[in-house]
C-alpha cells in the first residue's frame, strides 16, 4: 500500500509568481518568505515523494461561474497553467498520475462526497507556485493529483465538511495499491482581505492560534462557521480549508518539522508548515 | 440565514453572482491577452457584447472596485480587469480603503 509521507501547507498569492518572474527571492521584502522553504527543501531531498496530492482553490482560470463545483477532483494526464490576466510567465506543465486519481474518486464518492471529476483540467497560481516553491527549478520530479476546493462562491463547504473531505482523501491515499510515497500540499490563506472597505485585514492572533491548531487539536478550526472564518481571517483567508483539508489527509497525530509565518506578502499573512505523521 | 454583516464586506453570494454574472464573464475573459487588447481598443463594444447593464458599465468606466463589487463583480475576476491597466492588489486595497499606496502599505506592515 501506498506510504503517506508527509504534508505541506503555504501560502500562494499571486505577487510569488512576480518575485520569481523578476529574480527577486533575496531582495529584503522576499527573503523571509522565500528563505523558509529551506528546511522543506531538504526534507523533500530526503524523503523523495513520488506523487503529490494538492488541495487548492483556483481563482478564475479552470472554472467560472457557469459551473462551479464545490469539489473537484483532477483526473487528467497533465495539467497546465495559462495566463491568469497578468501576463506572467507560464511555467512547465505537471504530470498526473491518473492512477492515484480515480482511487481518490472512487473512495470518496463511496464515502458520500459528491465530486466532480475533470480529465481536462487547467491549474492556475495557486497550484503552480507553491510547486515552484517546493522545487524552485521548476522540474518537477512527482505526478500530482489537484484537489481543487471552491472558495470564489459562497456558499462554500464548511471547514468541517473540509476537514472530512481530507481524511477521506487520506484514506484512499493509505489504500491505493501502490508502493508509492505520496506527499500532501495544501495552499492558500493565511489571513487577507482583498476586496471591500475592509482590504487589507489580517489577524496574526488567529493565524498563529491556527497553526498551532493543526499540530495538536487540528478540527479547532472546525467549529467556526464560514461566516466566522470570514469574520476571523478575511474573504481571502478562508483559503485555510485548504490547509484543513491537508492536515484531515494527514491523519490522527502529526508532528511539526518546520513552521514560519511572516507579514505581509503582498496583502497576505504567509504560512508555511512541514507536517509529517 | 441571519448572521451580522461583516462591515466593509460583501460576501459573493447567489445574489452578487446572478446580479454580476455578465460583468464577471467579461473580466473572466481577461485571461486571455486577446480579450484585454480587444477591450482597450473598444471598450463600449467590449461591455455591449457581454451585455453589461448600466450600473456595471458605469463602474467599469470609473475604474471603481467598490463600485465593481457594488454591481456583482467578484474579487477574483475584478484582479483580472485590474491586470489590464498593470494594477497589484496593493493598488487595488489602496483604492477601496482612500489611502495612498504608501499609507495602506503601511497599514499592512503594522499588523506584523
Amino acid at each position: 500500500m501506498a506510504n503517506l509521507v508527509g504534508a505541506i501547507t503555504t501560502s500562494h498569492v499571486p505577487a510569488i509568481g512576480r518575485a520569481i518572474a523578476r529574480n527577486l527571492q533575496q531582495e529584503p521584502y522576499w527573503r523571509p518568505f522565500f528563505d523558509a522553504f529551506a528546511p522543506v527543501h531538504r526534507w523533500l531531498a530526503e524523503t523523495r515523494p513520488e506523487v503529490l496530492v494538492v488541495f487548492y482553490n483556483d481563482h478564475g482560470l479552470n472554472f467560472f461561474l457557469d459551473k462551479m463545483p464545490t469539489f473537484a477532483v483532477g483526473a487528467a494526464p497533465v495539467y497546465s497553467g495559462a495566463d491568469e490576466g497578468w501576463g506572467l510567465p507560464v511555467m512547465a506543465s505537471f504530470e498526473g498520475e491518473q492512477a492515484l486519481s480515480w482511487q481518490l474518486i472512487d473512495a470518496l464518492v463511496q464515502d458520500e462526497f459528491d465530486i466532480t471529476s475533470c480529465q481536462e483540467m487547467q491549474v492556475d497560481h495557486a497550484f503552480a507556485l507553491p510547486m515552484a516553491l517546493l522545487w524552485p527549478d521548476q522540474a518537477w520530479p512527482v505526478k500530482v493529483v489537484p484537489v481543487c476546493i471552491n472558495t470564489v462562491q459562497f456558499p462554500l463547504p464548511s471547514a468541517r465538511r473540509c476537514y472530512a473531505l481530507g481524511e477521506s482523501v487520506g484514506r484512499a491515499i493509505r489504500g491505493w495499491d501502490s508502493d508509492a510515497r505520496v506527499a500532501v500540499m495544501g495552499t492558500g490563506g493565511l489571513s487577507h482581505q482583498l476586496d471591500g472597505q475592509r482590504a487589507g485585514f489580517i489577524n496574526k492572533d488567529f493565524d498563529l492560534r491556527f497553526m498551532d491548531s493543526l499540530v495538536d487539536d487540528p478540527k479547532w478550526a472546525t467549529q467556526f462557521s464560514t461566516h466566522e472564518l470570514v469574520e476571523k481571517a478575511g474573504t481571502q483567508g478562508v483559503e485555510l480549508l485548504m490547509w484543513l483539508a491537508t492536515r484531515g489527509a494527514l491523519g490522527s497525530s502529526a508532528r511539526c518539522l518546520h513552521r514560519n509565518y511572516h507579514l505581509p506578502i503582498s496583502n497576505t499573512a504567509s504560512g508555511l508548515m512541514l507536517l509529517v505523521p | 440565514m441571519c448572521t451580522p454583516d461583516i462591515p466593509g464586506t460583501t460576501l459573493f453570494d447567489g445574489r452578487q453572482a446572478r446580479k454580476g454574472y455578465a460583468l464577471n464573464k467579461m473580466c473572466f475573459s481577461f485571461n486571455q491577452a486577446a480579450n484585454r487588447e480587444a477591450f482597450v481598443r473598444d471598450e463600449d463594444a467590449c461591455c455591449a457584447a457581454y451585455g453589461l447593464n448600466a450600473q456595471q458599465r458605469e463602474a467599469i468606466r470609473a475604474r471603481n472596485v467598490l463600485q465593481l463589487i457594488e454591481a456583482g463583480g467578484n474579487a477574483y475576476y475584478l484582479a483580472k480587469f485590474a491586470g489590464i491597466f498593470g494594477l497589484d492588489m496593493q493598488d487595488i486595497g489602496a483604492q477601496q480603503t482612500g489611502l495612498t499606496k504608501a499609507e495602506f502599505q503601511a497599514r499592512l506592515l503594522a499588523a506584523a
